[in-house]
């Protein structure tokens, strides 16, 4: 036996084993069961949203309430235009799947991220191959946030095809009650579309945390998807509006924004400073957490 | 090729789990370069615990391990791309085919080859005599081909150091065989294999050198037929004055004495005495001698007279 007898081979560039072992991370994603139950039921929410709108309105674009100006909140006011304009599905089934089922699936998925693999033994065999903890840590982190963008483009596309069959389509009017042309307004949809993904960073990096304290994947998701839950809860009380600031979900809304004329950055930017602050907080946490734990599933 | 390298070696190296339990307990362990080196020890010994310590899963409460000469964990990412281990078991990706999943594994590995990946899971996979039940998926796999998935995880890439614990669990006898075969020619070609087991004819069968566990302590360790010959032979007579027997041999300075209805065995009297005169004496009290003989040791007595207990679960 030689000590070098394995060096026949060439080992890759760093930077391309790492991008080797997120791809494997993806298919083992998104080739899942799993996942395309979590996104079929995303893909579900605008078909409901639609059909109600529709059987509601009966098809009549008069009915809906021309006027897209004087609302805040989102939701309602695109709901509102929707049977005026297809494309407004996209930004009512974004805006009612954002609070709660969007983050929901994300919970699933970042829960299980590391937890998922100890309780079913794989982790130790990535870790002696060896993966490395603070690569296999980011690697799923990325394909966490690929998730999460994979889920909120389901929700999108659904809505937009959902849209233009039970809808008509065109120029819309905005927020500020300017109209923009169609072609403005997938560009708008798209844009609402990243900005709600990103909206998701922060929590994902909770999910990764929690995943890195327990070895049941299961007590993981349950964990992420209770944390959840107990913050959508706390930004209803008003007795705690001083917490709410700091709360994931604070600028959630902020990507209605995008649908004024010209575009308000401020609540997006917001936005987009928490959802940093949380995946550099949660992540270094995860970091410290699972960088010396000890692997005994 | 047992060389004066130690492909592991552990200074006083100690695991105590959070809940209190002394898992490991100041081991030294020297497994030389080249070896088939059982480490032997009953359910609870901490054979586990001390592979997880030298894969770097778990880190030590106190001590050290080196193995192929770097220490762990620190040294990690240069050691155990030579390391195959099978630890605790197999687990495998159930929803996911056998080949899918070393493609994954092999792709964890940063050092490995992608060029070469699906040719040496290929490989990997006939070696173990999976090669057509590549494409299923593992939750079809019986838990014998779990475990060769295991094995062929460990073959991935040319190794210096195999860690196998328990490999042949939960297979049949031909399945072991074949493992244990296996396991013989991979050790052919001069590399180390670290081999855990609580089954002390699988260590005779397979191992040059062994290591005996006991409560998380290291018993004993050297050459497995050093070991066994430190199994006293016995002497074994077989009577229908059982009592009597036992009671002459004993003034003849047997001990360790176990009286069944009709037979009596113990050590032999330290010393060069012949046997025989033990013979001519009980004949001389009148005994009835139906056998009398000289039983080898086997590496089972050498652990119990090592241990001075059965081969039970430590509490
Ligand atoms: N994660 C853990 N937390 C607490 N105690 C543990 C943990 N893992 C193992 N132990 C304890 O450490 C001791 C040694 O366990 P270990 O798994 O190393 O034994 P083993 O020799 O591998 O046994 P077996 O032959 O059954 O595989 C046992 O008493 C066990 O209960
Ligand atoms: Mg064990």
């Amino acid at each position: 036996m030689s000590p070098g007898d394995i060096t026949t081979e060439r080992p890759p560039p760093r930077v391309a084993a790492t991008l080797g072992l997120l791809r494997s991370e993806l298919g083992l994603t998104f080739r899942r069961l799993r996942t395309f139950a979590l996104l079929g039921v995303l893909a579900a929410i605008p078909v409901l949203i639609g059909g109600v709108v529709r059987i509601e309105t009966g098809g009549d674009p008069s009915a809906g309430s021309g006027s897209g100006g004087g609302a805040d909140g989102g939701g309602p006011a695109f709901m509102a235009q929707i049977s005026n304009n297809g494309l407004f599905l996209v930004f009512t089934a974004l805006a009612a799947t954002l609070p709660f089922f969007l983050p929901l699936t994300v919970g699933v998925v970042a829960g299980d991220a590391i937890a998922g693999e100890a309780s079913a033994g794989t982790l130790r065999y990535l870790l002696v191959a060896p993966a490395g903890r603070t690569r296999l840590l980011l690697v799923k982190y990325a394909s966490t946030l690929a998730f999460c963008l994979a889920a909120t483009l389901t929700v999108a596309v659904s809505g937009l095809v959902t849209g233009a069959l039970l809808f008509p389509v065109g120029d819309l009017t905005t927020i500020s009650g300017t109209r923009i042309d169609y072609s403005e307004g997938l560009w708008r949809a798209l844009l609402i579309a990243l900005a709600v993904a990103l909206s998701l960073v922060g929590f994902a990096a909770l999910g990764l945390f929690v995943s890195t304290l327990t070895s049941s994947g299961i007590a993981a998701m349950a964990g992420t998807v209770g944390l959840l839950v107990t913050v959508q809860i706390l930004t209803t009380i008003p007795q705690l509006d001083a917490v709410h600031p700091y709360l994931f979900s604070h600028h959630w809304l902020s990507f209605a924004d995008l649908m004024r004329e010209p575009v308000l950055w401020e609540n997006l930017y917001a936005n987009l400073r928490l959802q940093g602050f949380y995946a550099l907080l949660f992540g270094s946490a995860a970091w410290a957490r699972f960088a010396g734990k000890d692997i005994s599933a | 090729m047992a060389d004066a390298f130690a492909a592991v070696e552990t200074r006083g190296l100690t695991k105590r789990f959070r809940g209190g339990q002394l898992a490991v307990d100041h081991l030294d362990l020297t497994v030389p370069a080249g070896t088939v080196f059982g480490f032997l020890g009953p359910n609870g010994s901490g054979k586990t615990t001390t592979i997880r310590m030298l894969m770097g899963l778990i880190e030590p409460t106190s001590g050290t391990a080196q193995v192929l000469g770097r220490r762990m964990p620190d040294a990690a990412r240069t050691v155990l791309p030579q390391v195959g281990a099978l630890i605790e078991g197999p687990a495998p990706y159930a929803f996911r085919s056998g080949r899918d999943n070393l493609l994954r594994y092999d792709a964890a590995d940063p050092t490995a080859d992608p060029r070469t990946r699906a040719a040496r899971v290929d490989a990997a996979l006939e070696r173990v005599g999976l090669g057509a039940a590549a494409g299923k998926k593992a939750k079809a796999y019986s838990l014998g081909m779990k475990q060769r998935l295991g094995l062929a995880a460990a073959l991935l890439r040319p190794r210096r150091l195999l860690v196998l614990d328990e490999p042949t669990n939960g297979l049949d006898p031909q399945g072991m065989r074949e493992i244990r075969a296996l396991i013989r020619e991979l050790a052919q070609d001069g590399r180390t294999v670290f081999l855990s087991s609580h089954l002390l004819d699988e260590i005779e069968q397979v191992c040059t050198h062994a290591a005996v566990m006991a409560r998380g302590r290291l018993v004993v360790q050297g050459p497995v037929a050093e070991l066994a010959a430190r199994a006293q032979d016995r002497i074994a007579v077989t009577t229908p004055d059982a009592g009597d027997a036992a009671r002459i041999l004993k003034e003849h300075g047997v001990t360790g004495l176990t009286v069944t209805e009709d037979r009596v065995t113990g050590e032999p009297p330290p010393g060069d005495r012949d046997p025989a005169e033990l013979n001519a004496a009980l004949v001389h009290a009148g005994v009835r001698v139906r056998a009398f003989g000289l039983e080898r040791g086997t590496l089972e007595d050498a652990f119990v007279a090592l241990t001075g207990e059965g081969f039970d679960v430590a509490g």
